[in-house]
């Protein structure tokens, strides 16, 4: 058993990062594709972090993660803004039947 | 890297587990209300993770913002767009094989690559408070981003109101 480093960050945030790509493609629910989404995103700040945890930057490692997270948080809006959009049209957040353009 | 088991170390498998098994849930779950509060205790364990990183502020960002902000958001959306008669059956599967084979696949480089990968890891430093380095920091060199910033938040807001309301063509 070694101390934990930055390896055991770093592929922790590859665990996350797969599972969340995986339940962005195999997914239907919009909604679903967004959890995704967040999960990617939360890897990819864990990355950051640790990174800058681990390496000579610390301050600058971390003002990224606080950026991505804010991104993160209006993606989320919109995207959420948008499903419920498409729901009012369509009856639905399957993304299959939403495949027409100004219908 | 020393053989000696520590509490940092205990703590990092607890916070680890658990993320893991709420991105598992998030990812696998059939009850799209269900996959939700599977990503709060990912999310959860990630500021925990950030924590144990001595990143104290992403912290109780991570909290406030995801769990407090972006997970009602998700439920609000789940609510409004499900029938609640299927609930047991939200979250449809699309293409699975091809999910899954895209994620094993993804996990498969990742890893190979990470695992061999020469990091130059300093020993890390001491745990200490870093929320008064990153303000310093983001007064710095990260003003004009936090400047942008806002304005895509004020951007945001507009917009989503804008796509989200209810128009004259619909019902």
């Amino acid at each position: 058993m070694t101390s934990v480093g930055l390896h055991h960050f770093v592929l922790l945030s590859a665990v996350l990062f797969s599972l969340g790509i995986a339940c962005a493609i195999a997914r239907r629910n919009a909604v679903a594709i967004l959890v995704g989404i967040e999960l990617m995103l939360n890897a990819a700040a864990l990355n950051l972090a640790a990174f800058s945890r681990f390496g000579a930057l610390r301050a600058e490692g971390q003002l990224f993660v606080l950026f991505v997270i804010v991104l993160a948080a209006a993606e989320a809006v919109v995207g959420l803004a948008l499903i419920l959009a498409i729901h009012r049209r369509l009856r639905s957040v399957d993304v299959h039947r939403a495949d027409s353009l100004k219908g | 890297m020393n053989g000696d088991f520590t509490l940092a170390d205990g703590v990092f498998w607890l916070l680890s587990a658990a993320t893991a098994l709420g991105g598992l849930g998030a990812a696998l779950s059939r009850n799209i209300v269900r996959a939700v509060f599977f990503l709060l205790l990912t999310f959860a364990g990630v500021a925990g993770l950030y924590g144990l990183l001595s990143a104290d502020f992403l912290a109780a960002v991570q909290l406030m913002v995801y769990v407090g902000g972006v997970l009602v958001l998700m439920l609000f959306a789940v609510m409004l767009t499900s029938q609640i008669d299927q609930a047991h059956q939200s979250n449809p599967v699309g293409s699975r094989w091809l999910g899954i084979a895209c994620g094993a696949a993804m996990l498969a480089v990742l890893w190979t690559t990470l695992v061999r990968a020469p990091f130059l890891e300093e020993s890390a430093p001491a745990y200490a408070p870093t929320t008064a380095e990153l303000g310093h920091t983001l007064t710095g060199i990260g003003f004009l981003p936090l400047l942008a910033v806002g304005l895509l938040l004020c951007a945001v807001i507009v917009g989503a109101v804008v796509v989200a309301r209810r128009g004259p063509g619909t019902e």
